[in-house]
């Protein structure tokens, strides 16, 4: 079958627009990735692309140096750990008990659960909740109230949905209660929707920050990495050709050669990071999840 | 929903006909490993809503319900004066209106191209390379959208002064008029690899017998995408577009918040943020309630009246 010519030029537009799609969505991080490798005076000059002109770790080291970022790290992997494990096995729980048809309770935990997706209460009635929970100023205001989380629950349950039945039973005959063939024969099946729902709770855990801002902003033993950026990137939001709009880390500016954009930049590759590292092994799974999740719900 | 009670029907045990009370004793594993979560949501999501009273109080913290001052809707009167209000209130309605339009429609424009490339490798690099920006925070974004756009050093800027379209670099975080695109094109920017995955795997069980006959018939590539990989993924674009217009509940504002600035924010100020500052900010907690509530009845109206349009094209209703 010769091609006609119109899907000749259909396919040079495609492969053109498809090329430029490609590079500014890679662009940007690597502009990111050259500039906090650069050396920050030289970065002032202009005209760093993808490549790092005078490479330096100055850049790195200052921001290691800087106590709030180190606590913002600890808070942020304990956050994102913690969070998951929590997150993952009580969603696991839920949704094994829904896709229980026997279950009597089915219809009334799924009916409260499923609500929870159409409305919420607000920013000011959340934080007076917290507030009156004596959550504010805590760790676990990171943990606890996003800890249940419909979307996940309904992912991992349709998942469970398609597992036969007949292996349930049969433990069943052998005398295994109900959260032993959970937690032994069910739990483990899972794996693979487990993990997409695992890389979702983790990704949001590790990349909020409006929950520190709202709850902990006071707080600098609790401050998370991603609330720090936000801090100095609102500092030189307006227009970075003013230095002196830049508060925060002045002091070590002042020993260092380093410049607020610099750091901005060095620490985005900080935040980064870790997605990329776990990124391409969960890639399968993700994209398998997506589409259960959006074909049941 | 449908598929999944047919099934749970073949797989129903025998033994279901206990009462209440027994099967209470008889299923107390599953019980025990739901209702604590039952609970949890009750505390976390529905008791907030009790919050709502709040609005119809002069509420002070720290004094029990029955010491607070009933208003009545005075706060929602004071809330209708504010011409401050109307203004959010457009900012709101533009952005989420932009953002369904666009990041609805472009992920499919996305998959549908993406499925017309033949050469593997770079289907699959730029699969991993779009579907990245999902997982990076709105903070980096927000700090990678203000550097590209930047005076000094910004790509945008420098490749429009390269190529002689402008003479001087365009201040862009300074336009209010162009927040709202900003704003849309960001959010695409980060979520359009995404949100293209369910239509690209909804393309992948398309019957490839189909495009054969097409291509015998002498149909072209644009004929075929018009006439088969549209239709064959028109099921997917109707569950999207539920989703999508659910979403529109959740206006957001990390995005204006983390992008706007002092001298944009009568362009980027919505009713979230409008809500936080008063509520939280200033210590209005009633205020800032039933700014949030009229946010709530709007994202519900909006809801209600994009199902109204859908049901009239399609005979089918989302909700």
């Amino acid at each position: 079958m010769k091609s006609s010519k119109g899907d000749l030029i259909f396919t040079i537009c495609n492969y053109t627009f498809l090329t430029f799609v490609f590079v500014i969505t890679l662009y940007p991080f690597l502009n990111v990735l050259a500039i906090s490798l650069n050396d920050a005076t030289d970065t002032v000059r202009g005209g760093i692309t993808i490549f790092p002109r005078e490479f330096t770790l100055d850049n790195y080291i200052t921001i290691f140096e800087y106590d709030n970022l180190i606590t913002g790290f600890v808070n942020s992997t304990l956050r994102t750990v913690i969070g998951t494990i929590l997150g993952v096995i009580s969603s696991a729980m839920v949704a094994f008990t829904l896709s229980r048809a026997d279950f009597k309770g089915r219809k009334f935990v799924s009916t409260t659960l499923v609500l929870t997706l159409y409305f919420s209460g607000g920013l000011i009635p959340g934080y007076m909740l917290m507030r009156d929970l004596h959550l504010v100023g805590t760790f676990w205001v990171y943990i606890l109230p996003g800890m249940v989380n419909a979307f996940n629950i309904i992912i991992v349950r349709s998942f469970m949905d398609g597992l036969p039945y007949a292996l349930q039973e049969s433990a069943k005959m052998d005398g295994a209660n109900d959260f032993s063939i959970f937690w032994r024969i069910i739990l483990p099946l899972c794996t693979p929707v487990l993990a997409t729902i695992a890389l979702f709770i983790a990704v949001g855990q590790w990349n909020s920050w409006f929950d520190t801002y709202l709850y902990n902003g006071s707080n600098p033993s609790l401050t998370t990495l991603q609330y720090e950026l936000m801090k100095i990137l609102q500092n030189t939001s307006i227009s970075s050709t003013d230095p002196n709009a830049y508060r925060g880390t002045e002091g070590i500016e002042a020993a260092k050669n380093v410049s607020p954009e610099s750091i901005k930049m060095a620490i985005s590759v900080v935040t980064i990071i870790p997605i990329l590292i776990v990124y391409p092994f969960l890639q399968r799974f993700f994209v398998q999840g997506m589409t259960l999740g959006a074909v049941k719900s | 929903m449908e598929i999944a009670k047919k099934k749970a029907h073949t797989y129903k045990p025998i033994k279901n006909k206990k009462s209440f009370w027994g099967s209470l004793i008889h299923q107390r594993y599953l019980y025990f490993m739901s209702m604590p979560f039952v609970i949890w949501v009750f505390v976390f999501n529905y008791l907030p809503l009790w919050g709502w009273t709040m609005a119809f109080q002069n509420y002070r913290p720290g004094k029990s319900m029955g010491e607070q001052e009933w208003v009545g809707l005075q706060h929602f009167i004071m809330l209708f004066q504010d011409e401050r209000f109307y203004l959010v209130l457009r900012n709101t309605l533009a952005m989420s209106l932009m953002g369904l339009i666009l990041g609805f429609t472009v992920p499919i424009v996305f998959a549908i191209l993406l499925n017309e490339v033949r050469k593997k490798a770079f289907k699959s690099t730029l699969q991993t390379i779009t579907y990245l920006p999902h997982f990076v925070s709105w903070v980096v974004v927000a700090g990678i959208v203000t550097k590209v756009l930047s005076i000094d050093g910004g790509v945008v800027n420098q490749v429009l002064t390269a190529t002689g379209l402008v003479d001087e670099p365009i201040q862009f975080m300074t336009k209010g008029g162009l927040f709202w695109i900003i704003v849309t094109l960001a959010d695409l920017w980060k979520e359009m690899g995404w949100n293209s995955i369910i239509f690209l795997a909804a393309m992948a069980g398309i019957d490839p017998q189909l495009y054969e006959a097409a291509k015998v018939d002498g149909a072209g590539r644009l004929r075929q995408i018009w006439h088969i990989t549209l239709p064959g993924i028109r099921p997917t674009i109707l569950v999207v577009l539920i989703l999508s217009i659910g979403n529109l509940i959740s206006i957001g504002f990390e995005k204006q918040f983390l992008l706007g600035n002092s001298t944009i924010v009568d362009y980027s100020e919505v009713l979230d943020l409008y809500a936080l500052n008063y509520g939280i900010g200033l210590g209005r907690f009633s205020y800032g309630t039933a700014i949030g509530i009229f946010n709530s009845l709007v994202s519900i109206i909006l809801l209600f009246l994009a199902n109204g349009i859908f049901k009239r094209f399609t005979n089918q209703s989302v909700m």
